[in-house]
């Protein structure tokens, strides 16, 4: 009658296992959806055009090779390629799915079942992941190789691997980040202009636009801190620059190893902040609402 | 709590107690928007609160194997208890264990030992068969793959869902879905379970499938439930017990029979006669309600039935007679309304 008696796998193992399962349902639900996104990943490259043809004219303007260390070959390399890292650090729909979650009330499952909403979370959109880069890897692909003129030799294996660390580090980065802003919905009722206002500053603050290093002159009112260096103490150029000139080689070296273990630590705060967020936030919930 | 010790006294006492709660109480502050759009720029600055006492000091202790129907009007507190109970919301006052536990510190051994359906909501997942559902139970409570198997197919059994398991959650009906919801909740064999509207919306025969299902699963395997319902049919089907909870307060807590007898004072008497009775002839014996041709409906005193019926019966042509109980619906209302009360002071 007791379930202890079938309590037989425990500890980690367990977790994993509960962990496997909930993504592997996750996949299966995912899969429902997946003519969505074919076309919606193609339409993601429209901006491309634009930007190409916008750098060309402003390097038809100059007579300078470069800016900022930038060919016009490596501005569209580095805007392609934040469209793979962007592909790993964005989150459509987690922090909005999360508040909703909470004023709905469909997060009370998550307080009576002996399960963790984060790593439930976390696999829900590993899984959504995985399913993206199913179809989305033909256009990817597709792009990828019509463009591969702009491209600078790959980087070699040590590089290669780095740009790989960085993306998962980045993926778990934007997962962390939105799923601590997605549970401010524990303190006020729409998060909606919140999360708005956080993809308008990483937007501009990721290097999506242009490449960080182009903030290196700007100068910021304080003496000798340029916008490029508070650029540097915030968590965003992790999402969208930094696995991009990974694989560009304008990382090297000593700055390559600081900048992993930069991001790693800035995944380990905000997966640290999810946490808090998360207990304090129910703590707040089973007090005042329910 | 002022009444909950009755004369019907609960049959808990004897069984070893599953959950007790005493003096339990929550208080919601809820802040009121005034109308009008200068109002509510005030409201910016300066919102009025109000506090809500939801549950006023319950106590309550339930045995192993009870089966509890909790009554109460909307908004009377039933769904806060239940809440309490199980952990989703801290109390304002009071305690409670549930299995050993406070619920709201969420142990997982505790939830693990128990299950709460809500009529509304769903923890199936919408776009997937409920077996995948099931699969996720079994790894969440950890089931022993032979053991799921086996009260996974028990269950789908006993509720004649077996065809259902591998359809998509979203293409079932409600009656359907609330079948598989239960199967769902009871997959890791809950000694306690907390049923919240379980019969809401739902057609005759799936409403008595799920009495069925219920009844069965609760003497088989001694489960602890408690059951809020607006339903009388689900009470008199299930429960031996009844707790009757308005304004956040236990009016009744006592056997199902004994609420007839504390809060009725008549019978209800069903006459056929030959021929339409005249009115005046029936008042001598009772309060007549309704007089419908050859059918009369008289209220009678309890006290007075045994001596007044021999002598109705002896009166002129009377056909066929019935003695009832007043509906439960009936006395349920009255207790409901007997209760009513001003609303919260404002603080």
């Amino acid at each position: 009658m007791t379930p202890s008696s079938s309590a037989a796998r425990a500890g980690p193992l367990h977790a994993l296992r509960v962990w496997w399962t909930m993504l592997a349902i996750c996949l299966e639900e995912r899969l429902v959806y997946r003519g969505d996104f074919a076309l919606g990943t193609l339409m993601r490259f429209l901006p491309i055009v634009t930007q190409v043809f916008l750098w060309t004219a402003v390097f038809a303007a100059t007579s300078r090779p470069d800016i900022a260390g930038y060919s016009r070959n490596d501005i569209v390399a580095y805007y392609l390629l934040t469209m793979v890292t962007r592909a790993f650090s964005s989150m459509p729909g987690l922090a909005g799915g999360i508040s909703r979650s909470i004023r709905d009330g469909s997060v009370k499952k998550y307080l009576v079942q002996p399960v963790d909403y984060v790593g439930f979370l976390l696999a829900a959109r590993v899984a959504h992941k995985l399913v993206y880069y199913a179809v989305a890897i033909l256009p990817f692909a597709a792009v990828f190789f019509l463009c591969r003129g702009y491209f600078p030799p790959p980087p070699d294996a040590a590089t290669s691997a780095a740009f790989l660390l960085a993306l998962v580090l980045s993926f778990l980065l934007g997962f962390f980040m939105e799923a601590t802003l997605g549970m401010l919905g524990f303190w006020m009722l729409e998060t909606a202009s919140i999360v708005f206002a956080y993809m308008l500053v990483q937007y501009l603050l990721s290097g999506h636009m242009f490449p960080i290093d182009m903030l290196a002159g700007i100068p910021t009112g304080v003496a000798g801190v340029s916008l490029a260096d508070v650029v540097r103490w915030l968590p965003f150029e992790f999402t969208a620059y930094f696995p991009a000139a990974v694989w560009l080689g304008k990382v090297r070296g000593a700055a390559l190893v600081r900048g992993l273990v930069i991001e790693a630590a800035w995944v380990l705060l905000m997966a640290v902040a999810c946490r808090i967020a998360w207990r304090r936030g129910t703590r707040r919930y089973s007090a005042y609402g329910g | 709590m002022h009444n909950s010790a009755n004369p019907g006294s609960p049959p808990s006492a004897a069984a070893e107690p599953v959950i007790t709660v005493s003096g339990l109480a929550k208080d919601y502050r809820v802040f009121d928007k005034p109308e009008g759009l200068l109002a509510s720029i005030r409201g910016l600055f300066h919102r009025p609160a109000r506090v809500v006492e939801a549950l006023r000091g319950v106590d309550l202790t339930v045995g192993r194997g009870e089966f509890v129907a909790l009554l109460g009007p909307n908004g009377a507190g039933k769904t806060t208890f239940l809440k309490l109970l199980s952990g989703i919301i801290t109390p304002s006052r009071g305690t409670a264990r549930v299995l050993g536990h406070v619920p709201w510190e969420r142990a997982d051994d505790f939830r693990r030992r128990f299950a709460l359906v809500m009529g509304q909501r769903n923890q199936l997942w919408w776009d997937l068969p409920a077996a995948e559902s099931f699969r996720l139970h079994q790894e969440i409570y950890r089931i022993e793959p032979a053991r799921f198997a086996r009260i996974r197919d028990e269950l789908v059994g006993m509720l004649g869902v077996r065809e259902l398991i591998l359809r998509p959650v979203r293409d079932l009906s409600l009656g359907e879905r609330m079948k598989l919801e239960l199967v769902a909740a009871l997959l890791h064999e809950p000694e306690v379970l907390f049923l919240d509207e379980p019969t809401i919306g739902l057609d005759v025969v799936a409403q008595h499938t799920i009495h069925e299902f219920l009844r069965q699963v609760q003497t088989e395997r001694r489960v602890t439930v408690i059951l809020t319902t607006h339903y009388m049919k689900d009470v008199a089907a299930l429960c031996e017990r009844l707790v009757v909870i308005t304004h956040g307060d236990i009016l009744y807590d006592g056997s199902l029979a004994g609420v007839v007898d504390r809060f009725t004072t008549h019978k209800i008497v069903t006459l056929d006669f030959e021929e339409p009775p005249a009115r005046a002839s029936l008042e001598r014996f009772g309060f007549p309600c309704e007089i419908r041709g050859p059918q009369a409906v008289l209220r009678i005193d309890r006290g007075r039935i045994a001596d007044v019926l021999p002598d109705l019966l002896r009166g002129a042509g009377v056909r066929d007679v019935s003695v009832e109980d007043v509906p439960l619906e009936e006395i349920v209302a009255g207790m409901f309304r007997s209760a009513a009360r001003p609303a919260e002071a404002v603080r």
